[in-house]
């Protein structure tokens, strides 16, 4: 019997690697992928491409309508899928909305509150917001975390207000009694940052936070995938998080609600499939999740989502995130070998997420991507929708690699021996560390016809 | 890889013309959304029409080796010369740089721009290429020349201006 966290034999790992037909392709005249950007999109594994085919292949149709056996099928698919998703992270089936990804199921939080119309009546006052009222972020957040709630607070007139980064790429609480008060109406934040890999204490924030009353809203995109997460020990009031990071299909993603606030909050999108009764004048809603899910649902998505679910179950999802922890690890030793990268976020032997993002001084992360890709080597480059992080860390742009579980040690030190050329090419003189080349420049004018 | 000429190298490490200087007839700040990359660029237009010549072009970047080189080759192309000859080298800029490789560039027209002939291939990379010279053209338009016959910015360019007039 296999140990919860007992690494993969080469023989398992291989078998794993075998289940993503892309892993066999070659990029840039002939070189072997080295896919490190399973943070920005996984790869899909074939029991998923399998599933979503098999769908349409055998029931497709528009699921919660008809009378006839395929929509019968599709609708079990679809509802079976759900259970799935749901049992994965410890919530009942009701309690999952799904949606076309992360950033929609923010969204449909973020309006639903601003959708409590004055008019409701009853209405929870808990998604009424006013001016005087508070959102509270993280300095840390992705842009689908951070967007939607200055949106609301310009709707609404309630002031935004955010979490400091702090030292050793956490977030800085030193003044979280100032910033979670009983203004607080909504707390949202990343179980696990999509750059630097932190991993927020989100159960104690959560406590934080209902003691002041305000509902906590978790984007768990990098946390799903790579972590154990069950709703009930976390202690969040929604999750958000997407299939496509996850081995499943993009154009899915979930969000997970407590089912007594789902059951009185304001829907977001609004159509067909989410009603109970219309009539000319006004309409009235299903009971959730349909009420979330207006218009035909992306069953086939997924159907998909759910057979990822199962391909993540049966590999182990805490071998899983031990594999990807010593890759992590792997990566973050090789780094500091090297003195001219700087890794942004917590230092080694910190519990961290898949993501491993570093700063090549003197190289804009552009060009240290194009210099990794000619190799082979896939790895996001930019602030990763994550701006004001990358400005608080001082830090134009960075170079991200993020792991899923088909990668290796050899990949890893593909990385680095394709960094390795990066030096070389721009002429940095690593001896010394940190080189002379200058991404701004604001000298007097030299020449010129003026 | 071919990407990355010596030429391009020496002008991303020593940016031709570069700073912010007086005078200048108007000031952009164009942002690439996707890497966060930046340029602040003046341009100082004198004459009119058809006479009308680039005295000056002064900028500040942050970005990659791609961008900065080739503002920098924008630079030494444009200043001292008519706007309309200003024009037609982006345009034949443009041209290569959208051509998937097909268009090698003309020295006599775009100068050191030929070393960035290898950028079209890579297809993520052009509107770091175009960063500049897509600002340059905005604060042409902002400084009052008629840039809509020659070197119309396509709908689709993926830079966001967000222009200051002085």
């Amino acid at each position: 019997m296999t140990s919860a966290t007992a690494p993969f034999t080469d023989r398992e790992l291989a078998a794993i690697r075998g289940e993503f037909p892309v892993l066999t392709r070659t990029v840039r005249d002939g070189k072997p992928l080295v896919y490190l950007d399973s943070g920005a999109t996984s790869h899909k594994p074939v029991a998923v491409l399998d599933a979503e085919r098999a769908f349409y292949e055998h029931h497709n149709a528009a699921v919660h309508r008809g009378a006839h056996q395929l929509a019968e099928e599709a609708t079990d698919d679809f509802e079976a899928a759900r259970e799935t998703v749901a049992a994965f992270i410890g919530a009942p089936p009701h309690e999952v909305v799904f949606t076309k990804n992360a950033t929609e199921a923010i969204n449909l939080v973020a309006y639903a509150f601003s959708n409590a119309a004055p008019t409701d009546d009853p209405k929870d006052e808990r998604f009424v917001l006013r001016p005087g009222d508070e959102i509270l972020v993280t300095e840390m957040e992705h842009h689908a975390n951070l967007v939607p709630w200055q949106e609301l607070a310009r709707r609404t007139g309630a002031t935004l207000r955010w979490i400091p980064l702090g030292a050793n790429g956490a977030l800085d609480l030193s003044s979280l009694d100032d910033l979670l008060t009983e203004r607080t109406k909504v707390f949202a934040l990343a179980h696990v940052s999509n750059v630097l890999g932190t991993v927020n204490p989100v159960t104690e924030l959560a406590a934080r936070a209902h003691a002041v009353g305000a509902l906590v809203v978790v984007d768990a995109c990098q946390s799903v995938p790579h972590l154990p997460v069950d709703v009930a020990s976390l202690g969040a009031d929604f999750i958000a998080f997407s299939g496509h990071k996850m081995y499943g299909p993009m154009g899915v993603g979930v969000l997970w609600g407590r089912s007594e606030l789902l059951e009185v909050m304001p829907p977001f999108l609004t159509g067909g499939s989410m009603i109970e009764l219309v009539t000319m004048e006004r309409s009235t809603w299903a009971p959730p999740p349909q009420k979330f899910e207006a218009g035909v649902p992306n069953a086939a998505q997924a159907v998909g989502l759910a057979a990822a679910v199962r391909w993540i179950e049966r590999i182990g999802l805490e071998r899983i995130q031990a594999h990807e922890a010593r890759l992590v690890d792997a990566l973050l030793a090789g780094l500091a070998d090297r003195p001219w990268v700087r890794v942004v976020g917590p230092e080694r032997g910190t519990p961290r997420g898949g993501a491993v993002a570093f700063v090549v001084d003197g190289v804009h992360a552009h060009d240290v991507g194009q210099v990794l890709d000619d190799a082979g080597v896939a790895v996001r480059v930019g602030h990763h929708c994550a701006w004001p992080l990358h400005r608080a860390l001082g830090a134009a742009a960075t170079t991200r690699a993020s792991f899923a579980v088909h990668n290796t040690l050899d990949d890893v030190a593909a990385l680095l021996a394709a960094l390795d050329r990066v030096p070389v090419l721009f002429g940095l003189d690593v001896e010394q560390g940190p080189a002379a080349v200058e991404l701004t420049h604001d000298e007097p004018a030299t020449a010129g016809a003026s | 890889m071919d990407l990355y000429q010596e030429l391009i190298l020496e002008h991303s490490k020593r940016p031709h013309h570069a700073g912010l200087r007086e005078p200048f007839d108007a000031e952009v700040h164009h942002i690439n959304p996707t890497c966060g990359d930046e340029v602040t660029l003046r341009v100082d237009v004198t004459g009119e029409g058809e006479d009308a010549v680039v005295t000056d072009v002064s900028y500040r970047t942050q970005g990659c080796s791609i961008s900065v080189a080739s503002t920098s080759v924008l630079a030494d192309e444009v200043i001292g010369h008519p706007v309309t000859e200003a024009l037609e080298t982006f345009a034949a800029m443009r041209e290569m740089l959208t051509s998937r490789g097909k268009v090698v560039g003309d020295e006599e027209v775009i100068g050191d721009g030929v070393a960035l002939a290898g950028v079209s291939k890579y297809p993520a990379r052009v509107k770091c290429a175009l960063l500049g010279w897509t600002a340059f053209t905005d604060a042409l338009a902002r400084a009052g020349v008629d840039i809509s016959n020659r070197a119309s910015v396509p709908a689709t360019l993926p830079t966001s201006p967000q222009g200051v007039q002085s």
